[in-house]
């Protein structure tokens, strides 16, 4: 069982002049969270954008679950298995938290194409999508519309949607950006425990959750995957302690 | 009850009482204005699940609109000169027949339109939309077959089983079981699965993308169901003029549609119906003192758009609430 999950070869994405991804290769692994580090600007969301089918990628390959996901959409994607959160929170506003869990759940059923049976009265959609929030610790605020929602909670519903995908692979981008101390430490313990459901690449800058997390982490620098390894391997190289971690250590 | 349910079912009270009472006291103008404010509402019904649910800015429902229309005029055409449309297909005067066809005719051109349009956005959504619709516009114009510039009279008003259509009461009843089944259809869409999706569609693309729904094929749906809707209120709208004509097809006619769901409020039930009540009467009543009456549907406009976007129903109900 350790056949990749999601495979990325040589990726390469230009916006004009600027490289923001320079021949990308990573696995992904049952069981693992694949911790992606970089400074601001590397190219992490844009790799993550490629991976979901947000962005197109200029040239290399991208195989999810053995199968090259290159030429489909987002939504194919999504429906393949692949859930993923966004560094800046994109939910449907004026819908409550429910509902857009709820939404999550008829994406997973497969069924957007019924007319008339009413959701708001719809077991099958409201109790799979309330477990959901319960999970993430968002079931108080089922009912405020998501564009009330303060910054956190905002984190907190996107992954009570990709939790609700059932997903084959997460991806996360910066899901504990702005969620403080506390939430952070419970987000961490939250996020370990859902490794055993589905591997994840987790785009993080909060390095003590990175360290206690990740099995393997990639260090990208100007679009480059400068080095790649355990938490052990990475603390220790030095190209990485002078690129990236010096400023912080 | 919310109060804009309670609204709602006090305008269908008031579209329903007032027509019986013109017709009780003998004055049909009023039975056929208020036909006319039913069969603008319909057409905006359509719209508004494209607009108003979708955020789809269609500025080319006249299209289908007028498809609706000339589905009617030319199959009653044919019928009453006894000629067969082709292949030995007769036309028809049966109303819940053409009905059927101008509602297929208008899904079907609705249908390349909408998956070529909703490859773009924003204003180029606007621009193509309007585009095909004027095309189709020009088409009819120059096809003297149907009557060209001239358009078609349609002689005699078709027929449904069992009424008498040549009368006004009867046929505003006819357009008003069909305009609160079209209410009907759209509320039940609204709150489905379909609608969540559509609504999701509107407020954030990516995210329906995301969660694997893709947002073209929801949008596409909602297009060729709203024009469908648009086309059957065309048809009515043929057989209450006993005529149709290019202009049933012309922007004008779009933007009129338009302006009925900004008047009463985007996106609600009975939205079109507030617009459609608001608009006719406004015509009625400034288009007989002054012929630029517009000029004040400009002004009214300019102060919905400015101060109240919910429009008409928006003023009197509030925010609409998403649960
Ligand atoms: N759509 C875009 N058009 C042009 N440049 C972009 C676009 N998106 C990102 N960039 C640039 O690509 C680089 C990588 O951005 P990003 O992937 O967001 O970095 P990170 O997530 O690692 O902070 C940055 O220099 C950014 O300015
Ligand atoms: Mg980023």
């Amino acid at each position: 069982m350790s056949e990749p999950i999601l495979e990325i070869r040589d990726l390469q994405k230009s916006f004009n002049a600027l490289k923001a991804t320079d021949g990308v290769s990573l696995d992904l692994k049952p069981g693992q969270i694949h911790a992606l580090i970089g400074p601001n600007g590397a190219g992490k969301s844009t790799l993550i954008h490629q991976i979901a089918g947000s962005l197109k990628a200029d040239s290399g390959t991208i195989r999810f679950l053995g199968q090259d996901i290159g030429g489909l959409d987002m939504a194919a994607r999504a429906r393949l298995g692949l859930a993923r959160s966004f560094q800046i929170s994109s939910l449907a506003q004026e819908f409550s938290a429910l509902r857009n869990v709820m939404l999550a759940v008829q994406a997973k059923e497969g069924s957007s194409f019924r007319f008339f049976r009413q959701v708001t009265s719809d077991r099958s959609l409201i109790d799979p999508a309330m477990a959901m929030l319960e999970r993430v610790g968002l079931a108080h605020r089922a009912n405020a519309p998501a564009a009330e929602l303060s910054h956190g909670e905002r984190r907190q519903l996107e992954i009570a949607i990709a939790l609700a995908l059932q997903p084959k692979a997460f991806l996360f981008d910066e899901p504990m950006a702005g969620m403080g101390p506390e939430g952070s430490k419970q987000l961490t313990t939250f996020l370990d425990r859902l490794r055993h459901e589905a591997p994840m690449l987790l785009v993080e800058h909060d390095m003590d959750a990175v360290f206690a997390l990740a099995d393997r982490i990639s260090v990208l620098v100007y679009g480059r995957i400068i080095a790649s390894g355990t938490v052990d391997e990475i603390r220790r190289d030095p190209e990485v302690r002078r690129a990236y971690l010096g400023e912080a250590a | 009850m919310t109060r804009e349910t309670a609204i709602n079912l006090l305008l269908a009270a008031l579209l329903l009482a007032l027509p019986l009472i013109a017709a009780g006291m003998g004055e049909p103008f009023y039975v056929t204005l208020a036909t006319r404010v039913v069969v603008l509402a319909l057409a905006a019904v359509g719209l508004n699940l494209a607009l108003g649910l979708g955020g789809l800015l269609s500025f080319g429902h006249a299209a289908f609109f007028g498809l609706g229309g000339y589905a009617a005029g030319i199959l009653a055409t044919h019928a009453f000169n006894a000629e067969p449309l082709f292949a030995g297909i007769p036309g028809t005067t049966s109303m819940p027949l053409i009905w059927l066809v101008a509602i297929a005719v208008a899904g079907l051109v609705a249908l390349p339109i909408g998956a070529i349009s909703l490859r773009t956005t924003g204003v180029y959504f606007i621009m193509i939309t309007l585009a095909f619709a004027q095309m189709i516009y020009y088409f009819a114009i120059s096809w003297p077959a149907y009557g060209g510039e001239d358009g078609l009279s349609i002689y005699v008003r078709n027929s449904f089983p069992g009424l008498n259509t040549a009368q006004p009461l009867p046929y505003f009843l006819i357009c008003f079981v069909v305009l609160m089944a079209a209410l009907l259809a759209f509320r039940l869409i609204e709150g489905s699965r379909f609608g969540s999706a559509l609504q999701a569609a509107r407020q954030n693309g990516v995210r329906l993308a995301a969660v694997g729904i893709p947002p073209f094929k929801v949008r596409l749906v909602a297009f060729v169901l709203s024009a469908m809707i648009t086309g059957l209120a065309g048809a009515l709208y043929a057989d209450l003029n006993r005529f149709v004509g290019p202009s049933m097809l012309s922007w004008h006619m779009s933007g009129e549609l338009m302006v009925l769901i900004i008047l009463g409020g985007k996106g609600r039930l009975f939205g079109p119906v507030a617009g459609a009540m608001i608009f006719v009467c406004l015509e009625y009543v400034l288009g007989g003192i002054t012929e630029r009456w517009q000029f004040f549907l400009g002004l009214i406009l300019l102060g919905i758009v400015l101060f109240a976007r919910g429009g008409f129903l928006g003023l009197l109900s509030g925010k609409p609430r998403h649960v």
